[in-house]
């Protein structure tokens, strides 16, 4: 039973780092982002590339996994998102899935379409006893990032200036810019945090999940779900989505193994019909 | 761009000395892009290791393949991939073929046409009776799966927990595990079918650790899903309980291997190929690839199947002195055929046209060099079990 | 400033339109298969269309309908009744009807709720297909499947020349019902829903009943589909069924433009040729100048390729 829930608590943390980049995109910035997968990989491929090219250290890996989906985010919204906020939802899907078709023949062509290899860091490999369970170190690393990155966007969205200028932008742009707010430059930095975020995210998920060019597609479903479930443009809300995912799903293969495949989807499905508009509802929003 | 001007110069080449003989064209239905690209590049450098050993013209014809890409499982889209290879670019082989359903849809279309196609990778029993046309030089999933069971009742392992990829082509190898195994008087005291979209795989580790079996029996398609499973059976420290990782050559695939780390080490697996084969044509093989390859990945069982296809090939071809417009002919020539590959001797079966090779008993060993599976035991001419 | 052209003329354009799709028959004989699938996707998209730029429905899980289509005229089939016009009218009356249930969940929730709602029971189906392999076939497919006749009379060939004749005089004829559907005072009320779902309330209109009608119509029509796909490869695989298809299609819809009719037809067209030009010029990569062409498309204009059409050239009512 401990560890069923503790293995969940990591899974859903997992699933909260790798999404939560979105609900900033996506929730805060109202900007259909398809693609966040394409910037995750691109941060998962740039730590796998420091550690095993040049030898660098697990910590370095996982900033330079931010660094590059937060570089490759912020060129992406210079060259062509800002000109899209405005478009229809419907042409942002066209575009972002434009973009993450690139991106997964842009990775196949540098790193061929085998997975990347990862091995985990030592002192965060194997597993520790508590009460009387074995705990996977990984796993207890995931759970504690993933309650520091919680923590760290909560209050910087809700106590900083800067996350008081970003809702008022999100909001109202054009009272924003008569308050002397520099909007555009706002959103190049809120979608280059999105964008950084998914990278670092891709970067944590080696130890769990494997890297190749398919990234962006195939885990597209579990970041939309993770943030609609959760409530788009909210922290707090795929948080709370993502670890009852990750529990929900980790019990069901524990305790009834044959519902095999059904049960993540019921029960995303049953947190929508129950909560429409998310588990979470961004303030100001219907 | 480089690939461009090389075709233009052999064209040019071409053109230049025998104007008289057709190129032999071979039509290449596999997955170039998506999840799956690794196994139309193996197949493609299998091919192109076969023609820079042999000359790329056989009985004075220049072969010339020309590639569709299936992507994944799409039937609709590798039929009609192939009805265009058939009617318009008229090609006198289909090769390739990587997942079973794409080899299904095409197979009415062999026979309409009377094309011979050549199977390089899809696993399912049934595949060479939909079509008197189709040949396979690959292997099967009941052959691998019958090896590994054969193997467990002769160790001392009485329990065997289950865990497969549920869909077609894991039932069919836990099937066929099962039903050798309990047969020889094993027990199968659990089995769990996992989702194919299921990206943490830690809880089922952990339920079959709580069972306790003497070993478990694991089969998922190669590539990313192998990786993640042993990933979590090491985390989980199932190896430390003294439960043996069973398998076929899916799950420590040459192909990926060297991305899997120590997490493969200790494993005992069934397959018919191994890049560590011991064998001087193995050897030869071996290096030639990597040269066509740059390296890496090392050649795998696709790999070995796509280059023992163009030798049955290039063997017919040569046969009936470069034609082979008849496909009843050719397919009469390929029926029986017997020949030596890089993973030992091979057959294809008189009787319906499937492979007939040996299937070994590996362990997964770090050489020093890598890992590699280290072949410890043999089963000379393993017929296809699978079929009914 | 756009090229003005009389409302006259308009129709002798769709009718032009129609004919050069049939003249393709004769210009690209060795294509038929290409050609026949092109068909195929632009009426999968066409009922999307009913459903996304009519009713305002969005969904990411239209596949369940083209696979149940697919399936239900490949089972039909391997029960022993081959006869392809009966299994495109049993694919229709059985998606209709599965859609007009599952609509309750769909027509009142919002938008991205809709799009999760809609991949949720996508991803539901696909596994049901799956484990229920003795019927289905499974990830194998649904193999065996070996139609008669076209009217007891016209057989399907390795040219795949009764294939393209008969899916076009399908597409033909629904796309015929489609268009009078959308033209009728039902389809203004659709797009008053669309537009201003409040308003067409206090007008009184039944709101939630025309949008689950518009759901099981579309539903219906992409079920068709489905059944043409699988007589005419006369194979059913579950990618029938995948969220690959559902997003492939709104894709296509988008790239032609939505609402508008004739946009699901033109991005089938444009998105199938120019996948299949890229893929035969690089098998590998084709990926990337795809996804190069997609983002071109978005950033040059929106409304996709007829949103640009319009405003180049007007018709002289609007």
């Amino acid at each position: 039973m401990g560890i069923v829930v503790f293995d969940g608590l990591a899974f859903g943390a997992l699933l909260f780092l790798i999404s939560v980049g979105l609900s900033v995109t996506m929730g805060l910035m109202n900007f259909v982002n398809l693609a966040h997968g394409a910037f995750a990989m691109a941060g998962g491929y740039a730590a796998s590339v420091v550690m095993n090219a040049y030898g660098f250290g697990f910590p370095a890996a996982l900033l330079a996994g931010f660094v590059a989906g937060a570089v490759s985010g912020a060129a992406v919204e210079v060259l062509f998102v800002r000109r899209l906020y405005r478009s229809h939802p419907l042409e942002q899907v066209l575009f972002t899935i434009g973009l993450v078709f690139a991106s997964i023949a842009t990775a196949t062509y540098f790193f061929g379409p085998t997975m990347q290899p990862f091995s985990i860091p030592p002192y965060l490999e194997g597993n520790f006893a508590f009460l009387g369970a074995e705990l996977s170190r990984y796993r207890l690393f995931l759970i504690v990032v993933g309650v520091i990155v919680v923590a760290a966007l909560v209050l910087g969205l809700d106590r900083t200036r800067f996350g008081a200028m970003i809702r008022a932008a999100v909001d109202n742009q054009r009272v924003a810019r008569g308050c002397g707010i520099n909007v555009d430059r706002l959103f190049l930095a809120t979608f280059t945090l999105g964008c950084g975020l998914a990278g670092f995210g891709g970067a944590l998920s080696l130890g769990m999940l494997t890297l190749n060019p398919i990234f962006p597609l195939k885990y597209m479903v579990y970041f939309l779900m993770v943030v609609c479930v959760g409530g788009a443009g909210t922290i707090t809300g795929p948080f709370l989505a993502a670890l009852i995912v990750g529990i929900g799903d980790v019990a069901g293969k524990y305790y009834v193994p044959q519902t095999g495949g059904f049960l993540i989807y019921l029960l995303m499905l049953a947190l929508l019909l129950a909560r429409p508009n998310g588990l979470v509802v961004k303030k100001g929003a219907r | 761009m480089a690939r461009l001007a090389a075709t233009l110069l052999a064209s040019a080449l071409f053109i230049g000395q025998a104007a008289a003989a057709e190129p032999l064209k071979l039509g290449f239905v596999a997955p170039m892009s998506g999840a799956q690209a690794e196994y139309g590049l193996q197949m493609m450098n299998g091919m192109k290791t076969y023609m820079a050993q042999n000359g790329d013209s056989v009985a004075g014809r220049e072969v010339e393949i020309i590639v569709k890409d299936s992507g994944g499982p799409n039937p609709d889209v590798a039929k009609r991939l192939t009805q265009e290879l058939i009617v318009r670019d008229k090609v006198d082989f289909l090769v390739g073929y990587g997942f079973s359903p794409n080899a299904f849809a095409a197979a009415p279309l062999a026979t309409d046409s009377e094309t011979p196609l050549i199977i390089f990778n899809a696993a399912t029993s049934s595949i060479p009776t939909k079509s008197p046309f189709i040949a396979r030089v690959s292997m099967t999933l009941a052959q691998h799966a019958y090896g590994i069971a054969k193997w467990a009742n002769g160790e001392d392992i009485k329990t065997v927990y289950t865990l497969y990829a549920d869909y077609a082509p894991g039932r069919d190898a836990n099937a066929q595990f099962t039903k050798i195994f309990t047969e020889g008087g094993g027990e199968i005291v659990g089995e769990i079918g996992v989702p194919l979209s299921s990206p943490d795989f830690g809880p089922y580790m952990q339920r079959i650790k709580d069972a306790k079996p003497d070993a478990i029996f694991m089969w998922f398609p190669s590539g990313e899903l192998a990786n993640t499973m042993l990933k979590a059976y090491r985390a989980r420290g199932l190896d430390d309980d003294g439960i043996v990782a069973l398998g076929t050559s899916d799950l420590v695939d040459d192909n990926s291997l060297d991305s899997m780390g120590e997490d493969a080490v200790g494993l005992i697996t069934a397959a018919h190929y191994s890049a560590a084969h011991d064998s001087e044509l193995n050897k030869a093989f071996v290096k030639a690839y990597d040269e066509v390859s740059g390296g890496s990945p090392r050649p795998n069982f696709m790999g070995v199947a796509a280059y023992d296809g163009l030798a049955a090939i290039y063997h017919v071809t040569e046969e009936l002195g470069g034609d082979v417009s008849d496909g009843k002919k050719v397919m009469e020539l390929l029926t029986g055929l017997t020949f030596e590959s890089p993973r030992g001797p091979i057959e294809i079966s008189a009787e319906d046209r499937d492979i007939v090779q040996n299937i070994y008993i590996r362990e997964t060993k770090d050489t020093g060099e890598g890992l590699y599976n280290i072949e410890f035991e043999t089963m000379p001419m393993v017929v296809d079990p699978g079929k009914d | 400033m756009p090229l003005t052209l009389p409302r006259r003329g308009l129709f002798a354009l769709e009718i032009l339109f129609w004919i050069a799709l049939a003249a393709s028959f004769f210009v690209f004989p060795d294509r038929l298969y290409l050609l026949t699938q092109i068909l195929i996707a632009a009426l999968f998209a066409v009922s999307l269309d009913i459903a996304l730029g009519y009713a305002g429905i969005l969904t990411l899980g239209h596949a369940v309908f083209f696979g149940m289509g697919a399936y239900a005229a490949g089972l039909l089939a391997k029960a022993g009744w081959a006869e392809p016009l009966t299994g495109l009218a049993l694919a229709f009356v059985l998606c209709g009807l599965v859609a007009y249930a599952l609509s309750v969940m769909i027509v009142r929730a919002g938008e991205l709720t809709q799009l999760m709602v809609t991949i949720a029971v996508g991803a539901i189906v696909v596994e049901i297909a799956n484990q229920a392999t003795p019927i289905t076939g499974g990830s194998d497919g649904l193999q065996g499947i070996s139609m008669w006749p076209v009217l007891g009379a016209f057989d399907f060939d390795l040219w795949g020349k009764t294939a393209f004749v008969y899916t076009f005089v399908v597409v033909l004829a629904l796309f015929i019902v489609v268009r009078r559907m959308l033209q009728s005072p039902y389809g203004l009320a659709l797009k008053g829903i669309h537009g201003n779902r409040k308003r067409m309330y206090a007008l009184g209109s039944p709101v939630e009943g025309r949008l689950r009608f518009a759901y099981a119509a579309s539903a219906a029509i992409a079920g068709v589909a489905g059944a043409l796909l699988a007589q005419t490869t006369e194979f059913v695989g579950l990618d029938t069924l995948s969220i690959d298809r559902s997003a492939a299609v709104l894709i296509i819809l988008v790239l032609g433009g939505t609402g508008r009719l004739y946009g699901g037809i033109v991005g089938a067209i444009v998105y199938m040729v120019v996948h299949d030009f890229f893929a035969d010029l690089s098998p590998e990569f084709w990926m990337f100048w795809l996804g190069l062409f997609l983002m071109a498309i978005v950033m040059i204009g929106s409304g996709g390729i007829l949103g640009g059409l319009s405003r180049l050239v007007r018709s002289e009512r609007s």
